[in-house]
């Protein structure tokens, strides 16, 4: 099985490729041999999204043959339209927008519960409401709320009042992660194994 | 309940790619491999680890990208790097070779527009700025250089600006505390915490459970601590436990 990790500029994916025993590849034509593929980001919107043209339309054409894709954090946001935090387009696989959290501390940095809030092929043998590591200033917003399968929150002032939002989406053969499975220990590892399973 | 956890964070002092202990950089000795003193540090259930370079040599460079890309390959929690980085360019090296994050300390304070310009490339989050500071009888000062030079700035003013310029959090490290195993400085952190709306690392004289619940309680993200846990004392499980048992969320699914 041949896993792409795609490298779209700056980012960390010696961690993903490793976990997922996959290359990683700034060249788009590995796209088109790649049974799955990672879309990891960090960085920008605005400066990743510009390094994102260049694999667009094979991108577009794998998502279309039906391989599973998996995007994490920024490579989540890609999957959408536009964002809040500077010019230029995502993927629009999904609709909607990606948008500053209105919390207490952003950025978001630190180990949060994700709650199940239906039931995906991402979350089997994962307890619900186990912690997952994320980094964010920004989380997505889709228009089409059946595409949400887990919830995180935030404090939104000194209250105990909390702000919930997205952080797993799946539609068909797309899926989304705000956090960093690679990153979450044990339960993450389980999350990208879950993965994987969907082609083995 | 209030999100996220709060992180236990382990530090480690790092000398030509191996781990050192000592008493503030005096009396260095080896106390082992990074990479497996890291992975027992994720099994025992350490949120984070940050690894701080204190290596004086021309080959500096190359060697703390060998060992961000070992350590990269191998833990499955999220490191942080450190310790007399200049530039941005090495900022960007040292995440492209795996770090989650990098802090920086004395280049801040020497040419705050780094701070800018880091955040513009890898964004806010992955920067974190250090400050140590020392009460000086009428504020705490922000001092550079490993704790040797003072540079007259309001740490608390200081803090503020940094998030201003784009930092993503804070490591708050008290001189006065450090070292003592007495407690963090409440003080200190409590006044950098209200000041500033991105996550705080408190730092410095951590002794016993209690001193982390303490410090969780004046509103610290998260709590680092080195000897506590190297010399064995106390292990990151009973200290979570404890804070459990005090109605700390923290993470227990490791």
């Amino acid at each position: 099985m041949r896993i792409v990790v795609v490298d779209l500029g700056v980012a960390n994916l010696s961690n993903v490729a490793r976990v997922v025993d996959g290359v990683v590849s700034s060249d788009p034509s590995s796209i088109d041999s790649a049974d799955m593929v990672i879309l990891p980001g960090v960085g920008s919107f605005s400066a990743v999204s510009a390094n994102l043209d260049r694999f667009r339309d094979r991108l577009e054409k794998f998502i279309e043959s039906g391989r599973p894709l998996l995007g994490i954090c920024l490579g989540m946001q890609l999957l959408f339209e536009l964002s809040e935090e500077g010019e230029g387009k995502g993927l629009g696989v999904f609709k909607g927008c990606v948008r500053r959290l209105p919390c207490v501390r952003v950025p978001h940095i630190g180990w949060s519960r994700v709650y199940q809030t239906g039931q995906c092929p991402l979350f089997y043998d994962i307890s619900d409401a186990s912690h997952f590591y994320f980094v964010h200033s920004f989380y997505v917003d889709p228009e089409d709320r059946g595409i949400v399968y887990g919830v995180s929150e935030c404090q939104v002032s000194d209250s105990a009042k909390s702000y919930r939002f997205p952080v797993v989406v799946w539609k068909d053969n797309v899926f989304g992660v705000q956090f960093h499975p690679e990153k979450s220990g044990r339960v993450g590892l389980k999350m990208l194994e879950n993965f994987l399973n969907l082609k083995r | 309940m209030k999100m996220p956890a709060k992180r236990i964070i382990a530090a480690l002092d790092i000398n030509r790619g191996r781990v050192v202990k000592g008493v503030r950089f005096k009396n260095l000795r080896d106390a082992g491999d990074p990479v497996e003193l890291a992975l027992k540090y994720e099994q025992e259930g350490v949120d984070e680890i940050v690894f701080l370079d204190i290596t004086a040599s021309y080959e500096r460079r190359s060697i703390i990208l060998d060992l961000v890309k070992k350590v990269a390959e191998n833990l499955h929690v999220p490191f942080t790097v450190g310790g007399g980085i200049k530039t941005p360019e090495e900022i960007v090296e040292i995440v492209k070779a795996g770090a989650d994050k990098v802090f920086i300390n004395t280049v801040a304070v020497e040419n705050p527009d780094i701070v800018t310009k880091v955040a513009s490339i890898l964004g806010s989050a992955n920067l974190v700025v250090a400050i140590d500071a020392a009460w000086n009888g009428s504020f705490w000062e922000v001092f550079t250089h490993g704790g040797r030079h003072a540079t007259g700035k309001d740490a608390v003013k200081w803090a503020k600006e940094v998030e201003v310029l784009g930092a993503g959090e804070i490591l708050l490290t008290s001189m006065d505390t450090d070292g003592t195993k007495d407690g963090y400085d409440l003080e200190l952190t409590e006044a950098v915490v209200r000041k500033v709306n991105i996550p705080v690392i408190a730092s410095g004289g951590a002794g016993n459970p209690e001193h982390f619940y303490q410090v969780f309680l004046v509103g610290a993200e998260a709590a680092l601590a080195a000897s506590i846990f190297h010399y064995g004392e106390y292990s990151i499980r009973e200290v979570k436990e404890y804070l459990l048992r005090r109605n700390v969320d923290v993470r227990m699914d490791f």
